[in-house]
């Protein structure tokens, strides 16, 4: 973890190794346990779909089927990722900035999708955005929109998973934000929406980067919460996992494990590209 | 209410408005979901909820989600300390790929935290026909459903419990080897106490993710109703029966088990805030 011990070559620290007794033990237990269940499984994951050959992957991994649910579950993930920093950001500053009775709850309310579980999540959602339910019912009577159902319906159940990742990673960083910086903009003459933009908003930037990242990395995988509210229907509204799923239902393992490998890589490079931006942020800051 | 404001504080104004803003997403987007779950529930009475939370399929769901979760904390309880103690007090060539590892379940779909052991363990799985010719079940069974859990409950304890190891630095540990003791025993008593409130944290949310999985354990569990039924696949099952009232009086036992929870959590982060300062204090 810290920045030293990886920066120095790797000859140059044998004497700080084995400070302390008991090393040799421990890590066996973690590479053993590690190896059984993160590892092997995650090989078989890598391995197995090209059991179909190469062609064989790239001709079940563009199905039309495939290709439909891949583009909602990585649109509607980067979507809904991107909806939950301004979010994200309006309920950080409410937590940290103001003052307001029940802001104590709005704090704990955050965590409440990292704590239900997401089956609960999920029905809970369908039943309040159905066209009967108490949001839905008002929302197509004034929009015309049924949520629940068509794609919408997994956007907002990913608005409610994905929240609390923006909060959480922009909430401390806005604690620390020194309020020196904001008093030298107003006291140089800067009004009030030019220090938030300038000098308030691009110290907050790596962090609301971060916290999309991340929301979306959850986002793009999830299940549970999104099943029930998008009605599922082929080339509509099927989420990726989903068809994961209906392949192993069909006992095609290396077709699911393609659809499973497809889902790996494209959100590593999508998160890799993240990460990037994310580097040059904090560069420009420096 | 003084006329006078600070150069750096927002007209009173925007404050309301982004007071609003936050209150209504809190109440619309996060608490409305847990409310609409308890009057689903309990809209015709308690009767009904409470036939359907005692059920025997209902019933063996919980046993079965109890087996569950009582198999897969200890498990990942002692796996996630062994990995704390190697990142936090230890150096060693590789520790960033180990702690990119530990966290590697979270970025996994839960679909593929069960697809995995299916490609492994499953009839047409690496092991599938060598196993099936000894009889040996575990996809479809609880083998399976353990494997999935502890697989996307991985990183919990670890995750919690190192940033408050490596905080106080090795000075300790080392003072303790050089007094003779054990690696084990300068775990056991030097290095345990003063995480025991982060670790009990991290105990208590890989229990509730281990209870209330539901992606993963979909993939492996094959859906036998009274025998490969978790609550929370029970909830799905119920669901899709059109027995909404059961289904959601079901579904508000995991939400109290989610709420107990966030509540406990927060109890003992305030618990290791103080001890923390105690420690900070007397150094």
């Amino acid at each position: 973890m810290s920045a030293a011990t990886s920066a120095l070559p790797l000859a140059a620290r044998p004497s700080r190794v084995r400070a302390i007794p008991g090393f040799g033990i421990a890590f066996g237990i973690t590479a053993l346990w590690l190896a059984v269940i993160v590892l092997i499984p995650l090989a078989a994951q890598v391995i197995r779909p090209w059991e179909l050959g190469v062609a064989g992957v790239w001709h079940s991994v563009t199905e039309p089927r495939v290709l439909a649910s891949l583009r909602l579950s990585f649109g509607a993930a980067l979507l809904a990722a991107a909806i939950n920093v301004p979010l994200g950001l309006v309920t950080a500053w409410a937590i940290v900035r103001l003052r307001f009775p029940g802001r104590a709850i709005l704090d704990g309310a955050v965590d409440l999708p990292f704590a239900l579980p997401t089956a609960v999540a999920g029905i809970a959602l369908t039943a309040l955005f159905a066209p009967n339910g108490w949001l839905g019912a008002p929302i197509e009577a004034l929009t015309g929109l049924k949520v629940a159902f068509p794609p919408l319906g997994v956007v907002v159940a990913l608005v409610f998973v994905g929240l609390p990742f923006v909060v959480r990673t922009v909430e401390p960083v806005l604690r620390d934000l020194s309020r020196e910086a904001e008093e030298a903009a107003a006291t140089l003459g800067a009004t009030r929406p030019q220090t938030l933009a300038r000098v308030v908003l691009p110290a907050l930037a790596p962090s609301i980067f971060t916290g999309f990242g991340l929301a979306f990395a959850r986002c793009v995988g999830e299940y549970g919460s999104v099943i029930f509210i998008a009605g599922n229907m082929p080339m509509v509204s099927e989420i990726a996992p989903l068809l994961i799923v209906i392949r192993l239902e069909q006992f095609d393992y290396a077709g699911a494990a393609a659809v499973g490998l497809a889902m790996l890589a494209l959100s590593f490079l999508i998160l890799l590209a993240l990460n990037l931006v994310g580097r040059m942020l904090r560069k420009g800051r420096r | 209410m003084s006329a006078f404001r600070p150069a750096t504080a927002d007209s009173p104004l925007v404050n309301l408005i982004v007071g609003t803003l936050a209150v209504a997403i809190g109440v619309l987007l996060l608490v409305l979901p847990l409310i609409a779950v308890y009057a689903e529930a309990l809209r015709r009475g308690w009767d009904p909820a409470w036939a359907a939370l005692t059920e025997p399929d209902t019933v063996a769901a919980i046993r079965l989600t109890l087996i569950v979760a009582l198999t897969t904390v200890p498990l990942n309880t002692i796996g996630g300390l062994a990995a704390a103690w190697c990142v936090a007090k230890h150096d060693f060539p590789g520790k960033r790929l180990l702690v990119t590892l530990i966290e590697l379940p979270f970025s996994v779909s839960p679909v593929i935290s069960g697809l995995v052991f299916v490609l492994i363990f499953g009839l047409q799985g690496w092991l599938g026909q060598w196993l099936q010719a000894r009889d040996i079940q575990v996809i479809f069974a609880l083998p399976g459903l353990v494997l999935a859990t502890v697989f996307v409950t991985f990183p919990f304890v670890a995750r919690t419990v190192i940033p408050l190891m490596q905080e106080p630095g090795p000075e300790e540990e080392e003072a303790a080897a050089t007094l003779g003791a054990t690696g084990f025993q300068t775990f056991l008593r030097v290095t345990l106490p003063n995480v025991k409130w982060a670790l009990l944290a991290g105990v208590l949310l890989c229990n509730a993710r281990a209870m209330g999985e539901f992606g993963a354990v979909s993939v492996v569990s094959g859906h036998i109703r009274g025998e490969t039924n978790t609550v929370p696949l029970h909830v799905e099952i119920l669901y899709n029966e059109y027995q909404f009232a059961g289904a959601f009086a079901v579904a508000a036992l995991l939400a109290l088990l989610g709420l107990v929870t966030l509540a406990a959590k927060t109890v003992l982060e305030r618990l290791s805030a103080r001890d923390g300062a105690r420690l900070g204090g007397a150094a």
